[in-house]
């Protein structure tokens, strides 16, 4: 069972705002199904199923990067060939 | 070099964008145009994944398999709608409003190819990429009448595909023969470098419907309470068809499926939450408001961005990863999983391919349902051969109160040629 | 430890600290010197480059991308966890570790976590009571985030710049127990590791920022570290993070040792804390709590298959490591323990010395004019010994070595070539300067008449014979005073001698002439 102060300290966590109005009802659904997932207390801890797939690699061989204009088509926020992001503190 | 044009009537809302004409070329889709799900990059295509908080972007590459596609010689008319990054069954979760059925255009395609399904069953296109997690090409392929695939896990480059829950999904064929869904699955396969899960094993077949002498399971749990009745006769006569043609049917049980759902939904939801933590606006995207902290930009611009669904599963995921509950969730689901896939290899040591609906039920009205766990509930004949990787494919197998009913073959890791020939058959067998 | 016990309520004060010691453990990260990034083909020469010029959909972090591990970053590592006497874990794997700053762009980093590449190894050090080891708890690689700019300062940017060009280089993490006793160790740790990594081939220290160290410190009771009685009275401790010079390193913890001493003296109880080391006041500083309550919520990498390397670990050859060339210098090249300790505790200086020629790698004066000379003159000017033309260096030490220029001369003909490299990148050759300033020794050596003794030396146009007659013409009453019998005043005349030739000829050749002029040994 997790609270209200819970879920809205779960959503701090993931940096999703929740409005206060959403928060009665994100707890009520979020408690159904985390009720529903306590089924899965009863699985025995299994040993890791083997991999057959291991060490996948690639050679240290230079690849094109991407041009310039490209990396900064999708935004209009950047400056001198920066991004330019909000400030961190 | 042929250019198709393409009917922009687009009434079931199947598409959030359309291109007005597609260039094709030689190859084994020539002259055939295409339609792909709006979470796989098309260089220079919106894509959106049917999102608010991707809308605009333009990704610079394409996705391996629309190199693939582009190369075979088909053309790409347009990106189609679904759940919103993939999370939902109905095709309702869209920024850009819900698809409807063409089968009943007051209920749900399915989901969360919905549009590519829909599509498909239209008639506007022949051909269609569609995605599965837990079921995300054949529910619709079942609600919509098609026929939809879900490859082994590994079988189709995941390069490109803007991830929901990487350990779980597939890019798939959906069309309206099964010829076509071979078809597709020869230009889709083969190994790519770029994806470090990519396998080599190349699909290279043509469909046999000789099915004589092949053994398949039936397990109880795929005709338990949670299925409509009538939905089960109707798929128990599909069954009864493939008996004709020559094949046993066995019954078999399948006790992981307990677990299955709930493993299902704390994996996607985990891979979802970190998956879904690049959406910051700096490089894509509606842009970050720079006059802001970056803390205070970052949620506002998740807050506004992800639909409501998007945001539960998001925070379950979180939830489940975090200290203190990680062993009760993320690693249980692990062993959950494990064990579905144990079930798996022992039932196929005894059968060839399993057999079963696909949906518990026909299409939901649009808007029923509202409560997210019922929803859930509905995947659970499909989540199983996500969490074990192997092949699924779901073949249209009669109607029940007018509705398309889906008919569910699975079968061992790398034998989609085999649940292939089986939903072959099956087609063949009804067409007689 | 002795410290006044106050009213109940109040931590006692240390006044004594002659039975504690500092704790120190450090957590390490170097970026390995790869063509390629770790994740994808883009290339690690990015320093000169504008901002965003070597990243693409991966590095990026576009949505859909994936990510494909670097063979030879794993290489590398394993070449590190080896010389670090590290067992190589059986089967290990990537991780996500999820957090939200601007220059981590995919929202989590690619890291190792509960499986990671190496564990338990070990590096020895030259400790502040002798030999000493420092163990290591693991070794695993990650992916370095990108660059923040903030225009006028931190504090006073509007926004945030970003770089993602080293966004996912490839990092060695390489995190130690806390053995180390003192910050001076601690340096003489990151001293001796660095050099492992050069001569190991994985790591450029010369480029800047690939070397970044967070360190944990603490002063307990003695003992209280290894003792099971941990629970009691921990005085807490800091971790300094994010200093990227060996310097800093120890300036940092210096620092904190001070004034985790002065809090205790106070009777202040420390706390665990995240503190930043700002380099250009000496200080460290708190950071915001809130890293504190960080999150990570870490799970297996999902796009990326797991790592069986112990067999390709087994197969691979490690080059002679710092430890072994010093024996080796020391043995073969008259090295002393120290100056050898010195030369090899550098790789590209070890290198240099190895490719000196011969017969001159083999002599004591070789090895004491790089280990002290030039080594000081480069340290001096702030140089790489990689600007030190290799040819132009050994015509000095030849010239050094036949006796054609002095000690003092030899010195001054270096710190020429220098100066003008650190100016120009170039400098003109030993052997110009040497002739345009004079420099060359004036000798009798050589001299035909040399087999006819003495007088046979005298021959007029030799510039000692020279200078000597000019000086006793000159300086009559020193003369004078030397035939009376005043031994002072020969040296008194050797000292003109020197001045007029100023300084080139050799004081035994002078002396020679001088008695053979005056007519008797002075």
């Amino acid at each position: 069972m997790v609270s209200e102060k819970d879920v809205a300290h779960i959503a701090e966590l993931a940096d999703i705002g929740i409005e206060k109005e959403e928060l009665a009802e994100f707890t009520g659904r979020f408690n159904e199904i985390l009720d529903y997932f306590d089924i899965l207390d009863q699985v025995e801890q299994a040993t890791r199923g083997g991999t057959d797939l291991v060490n996948i690699f690639r050679d240290d061989i230079v690849e094109d990067s991407l041009p310039a204009d490209e990396v900064l088509a999708n935004t209009r926020e950047k400056e001198d060939g920066f991004f330019r992001a909000p400030r961190v503190m | 070099m042929a250019t198709l044009t393409f009917p922009q009537d687009d009434r079931y809302n199947a598409f959030i964008t359309m291109l007005d004409k597609a260039e094709t070329g030689p190859g084994k889709l020539s002259g055939i145009g295409i339609a792909i799900k709006d979470n796989i990059s098309t260089r220079g295509i919106q894509t959106t994944c049917a999102s608010r908080i991707l809308e605009g972007y333009l990704p610079p590459y394409d996705a391996h398999v629309v190199k693939l596609v582009k190369k075979a010689g088909s053309g790409i008319v347009g990106k189609t709608n679904m759940d919103e990054f993939g999370m939902g069954t109905t095709t309702e979760n869209s920024a850009f409003g819900p698809t409807k059925n063409p089968a009943d255009t007051s209920r749900v395609p399915g989901g969360s190819s919905g549009g590519s399904a829909a599509a498909v069953a239209s008639g506007m296109v022949r051909m269609a990429l569609g995605t599965d997690t837990g079921g995300s090409i054949r529910c619709p392929a079942a609600f919509c009448g098609i026929v939809g695939h879900k490859p082994t896990y590994g079988r189709v480059s995941r390069y490109g595909l803007i991830a929901y829950a990487n350990s779980l999904e597939q890019i798939g064929p959906m069309a309206r023969t099964v010829s076509d869904i071979s078809l597709l699955m020869e230009v889709l396969t083969g190994y790519d470098p770029s994806d470090s899960t990519s396998v080599n094993c190349p699909y290279a077949h043509i469909p046999d419907p000789d099915i004589r002498g092949l053994k398949i399971g039936v397990p109880e749990e795929y005709f338990g309470e949670g299925v409509n009745p009538r939905v089960a006769s109707v798929v128990w006569d599909g069954i009864s068809l493939l008996e004709r043609k020559g094949a046993d049917i066995i019954t078999c049980r399948m006790p992981s499926m307990a677990y299955a759902l709930a493993a299902y939904y704390v994996t996607c939801t985990s891979e979802a939450s970190s998956n879904l933590a690049r959406f910051d606006g700096v490089r894509y995207g509606p842009p970050a408001d720079t006059r802001q902290t970056w803390h205070e930009s970052f949620q506002e611009r998740r807050r506004d961005g992800f639909g409501t669904e998007v945001k539960r599963r998001i925070m379950l995921g979180t939830f489940a990863l975090s200290s203190g509950y990680y062993g009760k969730y993320y690693a249980k689901a692990q062993a959950a999983r494990q064990q579905v896939r144990n079930d798996f290899l022992r039932l196929f040591r005894e059968v060839d391919v399993i057999a079963g609906p696909t949906m518990p039920t026909v299409a939901f009205r649009i808007g029923e349902k509202t409560d997210p766990l019922s929803m859930y509930l509905s995947d659970i004949l499909t989540v199983p051969a996500n969490l074990a990787g192997i092949p699924a494919i779901s073949v249209p197998c009669g109607t029940s109160e007018g509705l398309p009913v889906g008919l569910q073959i699975m079968g061992p890791h790398f034998r989609d040629e085999r649940v292939i020939d089986v939903a072959y058959a099956f087609e063949q067998g009804v067409s007689r | 430890m002795t410290g006044t016990a106050d009213t109940a309520g109040q931590e006692s004060r240390v006044t004594d600290f002659s039975d504690d010691e500092v704790i120190i453990g450090l957590e390490i990260h170097c970026q390995l010197d790869t063509l390629t990034k770790l994740f994808c083909g883009c290339s690690t020469d990015y320093r000169d480059d504008g901002p965003n010029t070597h990243v693409c959909p991966i590095c990026l972090g576009l949505p859909g991308s994936l990510p494909r591990v670097n063979r030879k970053a794993i290489e590398y590592a394993l070449r590190v966890a080896k010389a670090l006497n590290c067992t190589i874990v059986e089967e290990s794997e990537f991780a996500r570790k999820n957090y939200f700053y601007p220059d981590l762009n995919k929202g989590f980093q690619i890291t190792q976590y509960d499986r990671p590449l190496a564990v338990k190894g070990y590096l020895d050090i030259e400790g502040d009571d002798g030999e000493k080891r420092v163990r290591i708890t693991r070794v695993h690689v990650e992916e370095d985030p990108g660059r923040l700019v903030h225009k006028g300062g931190a504090d006073r940017a509007k926004y945030t710049l970003v770089d993602y060009n080293r966004a996912g280089i490839p990092l060695i993490e390489i995190v130690t127990e806390p053995d180390i006793r003192s910050p001076k160790e601690a340096r003489k740790f990151l001293n001796k590791l660095r050099a492992t990594l050069e001569y190991l081939g994985v790591f450029d220290s010369e480029k800047e920022g690939s070397l970044r160290v967070d360190a944990n410190i603490s002063i307990q009771p003695r003992g209280w570290f290894d003792r099971e009685g941990k629970g009691k009275a921990d005085r807490g401790r800091a971790e300094v993070k994010n200093i990227s010079s060996y310097k800093g390193v120890e300036k940092a913890l210096t620092f904190e040792v001070t004034r985790q001493k002065n809090a205790l003296r106070r009777g202040q109880r420390l706390g665990t804390e995240t503190r930043h080391f700002v380099e250009t006041r000496g200080v460290t500083t708190s950071s915001r709590s809130k890293e504190m309550e960080q999150e990570y919520r870490y799970f297996p990498e999902p796009d990326l298959r797991p790592l069986r390397v112990c067999a390709w670990a087994d197969e691979i050859v490690l080059p002679e490591l710092p430890d072994a060339r010093k024996v080796r210098f020391m043995q073969n090249y008259a090295f002393s323990s120290t100056h050898a300790a010195t030369v090899t505790g550098d790789w590209k200086v070890a290198e240099f010395y190895d490719n000196l020629p011969i017969d001159l790698r083999t002599q004591a004066a070789t090895a004491t004019w790089v280990a002290d000379t030039l080594l000081g003159e480069l340290n001096y000017r702030d140089m790489s010994i990689s600007s030190v033309p290799s040819d132009h260096f050994c015509h000095i030490l030849i010239d050094l070595k036949e006796g054609n220029i002095t000690e003092k001369s030899g010195v001054e003909v270096l710190r020429h070539i220098l100066d003008q490299i650190k100016d120009t990148g170039s400098c003109e050759s030993p052997k110009n300067y040497i002739e345009r300033e004079g420099l060359k020794v004036i000798s009798l050596k050589g001299t035909v008449e040399a087999q006819s003794g003495v007088t046979g030396l005298l021959t007029d146009d030799n510039p000692i014979v020279i200078a000597v007659k000019e000086v006793i013409a000159e300086q009559t009453q020193a003369v004078a005073d030397f035939a009376a019998g005043k031994k002072e005043a020969f040296n008194f005349l050797v000292g003109q001698v020197m001045k007029k030739t100023r300084g080139r000829a050799k004081p035994a050749d002078v002396n020679q002439v001088l008695s053979g002029i005056l007519g008797k040994e002075g």
